[in-house]
């Protein structure tokens, strides 16, 4: 069985902060069109917060998704704020005190994450927001372990469509959230939120999948 | 983009230090750097009134704290929703045990942020309610009211809610005022040019010469319609007839006007838009008991308007009247 360790949390989250930070004005970009073009600006803040002032290498994965999450939560604002810091903080809880990460306890934190967006959000998928990349992702990854599926491969079920979920928010016309307001003129641009948490799951999947060789018996 | 800042990621905290620094004898600053309170709050006896938004609106949001007004504000980055905690300690700053009004604009974000504040509240023995502002009749059609953004009409919104929460009202009661305040409502902007958030640099869309955008939001959200750019009087006609058919206003309806700039609006273009609103309201048999035309709800830099009507019967006149002191507005009066 593959797994990787909680304590190897330090390059993951490394991975994912640089991946916030380069794309800090590409998201804005994203955002301007139909949004407000905030998105990676406030995404960079709390990112460069937590890198900052919370950010401690020698902290495993869990704590360091908790305070991840916190700073988003407490102190980013806007609507990615509480989205992110819920989804990070859920995220977190499901693998506290763990000492292995096995594909199954990963779809499980996948599963409390997104959960917790779908209640804070009020959003379903098709609405052009965050879950339209969320969903999809979290459906490929769960299939593919219940065909007993190689975490590695899973993962790359999970890149693939997450991908593809992200692009298929282009065609949408937005539901919820400030571009919802747009009605027919928000189609034809991606969703900001979509885009950025197409990024945080294929850095995150990308950092994961190297972890897991060392220990692949299979 | 030429603007008068220092870092561009730190606008709003060096706004705040200005502001406090020229309003001390209306504002102080409390514990959360985002949070800022009317100097006497909490105030015995009354029901905390609280708002709080991002930032490039002024006046909005902290300039209506103030004496019978708004007693504490939470603070967002530009055009971005304050953080929970900032409204937590907001609501915090303005509690004197008889409960919390947070009244504030339908933002998505500002939902998510006052919903968990909320819960936080709760756990501390804060009781809070909300009324949440949609005035803005072309963010979404009349029959998905609970979708409309709030604009301008949060103003009218806050001068009710404050004045019958001096008057000693319950919590329900300032609630009930203030819903009704913004249920009697209606708001409709026009962009003329687009705004820059300063840490973005460039502006946020564009509105091409020649061309204006009808219905256009607060943030800069592109609005229903774009058509060629019309004199002053066609733009007050085509403002007074979406508004007015929306609630709708009928014959003999007394009614307050605010009239607001979006930030790059000379107060001068302001006066001549408002010029033929009384002749078009009076050939409907409306009349305007109470009228205010200045820069009240802004978006940074935007080149346009915001015209906001409220319906008044004698309960909210008699609210509207009564005497309030903040930066963004003053009701001057016995």
């Amino acid at each position: 069985m593959s797994y990787f360790l909680n304590k190897q949390g330090e390059i993951i989250i490394r991975n994912l902060i640089d991946t916030i930070i380069k794309n800090k004005e590409y998201l804005s970009e994203i955002d301007g069109a139909i949004g407000d073009g905030d998105h990676g600006i406030n995404l960079n803040k709390g990112f460069t917060k937590f890198k900052n002032n919370k950010f401690n290498p020698e902290d495993d994965f869990s704590i360091s998704l908790e305070k991840l999450g916190s700073v988003l939560m407490m102190e980013i604002g806007g609507s990615m704020g509480p989205l992110y810091g819920n989804f990070f903080m859920k995220m977190s809880q499901e693998i506290k005190g763990k000492e292995k990460i096995d594909k199954k306890t990963f779809g499980k934190m996948l599963n409390e994450g997104v959960e917790a967006i779908q209640i804070l959000g009020n959003a379903s998928l098709g609405d052009k927001t965050i879950l339209d990349t969320l969903i999809p992702a979290q459906k490929a990854f769960k299939e593919a372990i219940n065909n007993k599926k190689k975490f590695s491969e899973a993962l790359k079920g999970l890149k693939e469509a997450a991908e593809r979920g992200k692009n298929s928010t282009k065609e949408m016309v937005a539901k919820v959230g400030r571009a919802s307001r747009l009605g027919e003129r928000s189609r034809g641009v991606l969703d900001a939120g979509a885009t950025s948490c197409n990024l945080i799951l294929q850095s995150m999947a990308d950092s994961i999948i190297p972890l897991l060789k060392e220990f692949d018996t299979n | 983009m030429q603007r008068i800042i220092n870092d561009p990621d730190n606008v709003v905290e060096d706004m705040l230090k200005g502001y406090v620094k020229n309003h001390s004898d209306l504002v102080s600053s409390t514990d959360n750097p985002r949070v800022l309170k009317y100097k006497s709050a909490p105030i015995d006896g009354k029901v905390g009134i609280v708002t709080g938004g991002g930032s490039g609106h002024k006046p909005a949001f902290i300039g209506y704290i103030g004496k019978n007004m708004v007693d504490a504000v939470a603070v967002g980055e530009v055009f971005s929703s304050p953080t929970a905690k900032a409204f937590l300690d907001a609501f915090k700053a303005a509690d004197a045990g008889k409960g919390v009004a947070c009244l504030y604009g339908n933002y998505a974000g500002d939902n998510m942020n006052v919903k968990m504040a909320i819960q936080m509240a709760k756990s501390e023995g804060i009781e809070v309610k909300t009324v949440v502002a949609n005035d803005d009749v072309a963010s979404a059609p009349k029959t998905e009211r609970e979708k409309r953004r709030g604009v301008a009409g949060e103003v009218l919104m806050w001068k009710i809610g404050g004045a019958k929460a001096v008057q000693g009202g319950s919590l329900d009661e300032v609630i009930n005022a203030a819903q009704k305040a913004i249920n009697n409502t209606r708001s409709i902007g026009i962009g003329l040019t687009s705004c820059t958030i300063p840490a973005v640099g460039k502006p946020n869309f564009e509105i091409p010469e020649g061309k204006m955008e009808v219905g256009i939001g607060h943030h800069g959200e592109p609005g229903i319609e774009v058509t060629d750019l019309k004199s002053a009087d066609e733009m007050a006609k085509l403002m007074v007839n979406k508004i007015i058919a929306d609630l709708p206003f009928i014959e003999n309806d007394e009614i307050a006007v605010l009239l607001s700039g979006l930030g790059a609006t000379p107060a001068m273009e302001l006066y001549i838009l408002y010029k033929e609103i009384p002749d078009l309201l009076k050939d409907k048999g409306i009349s305007i008991y109470k009228s205010y035309i200045g820069d009240y709800f802004t978006s940074l830099d935007m080149m346009g308007a915001t015209l906001t009507f409220m319906k008044l019967d004698e309960e909210l006149k008699d609210l509207l009247d009564m005497r309030a002191n903040s930066m963004g507005f003053k009701e001057f009066g016995e």
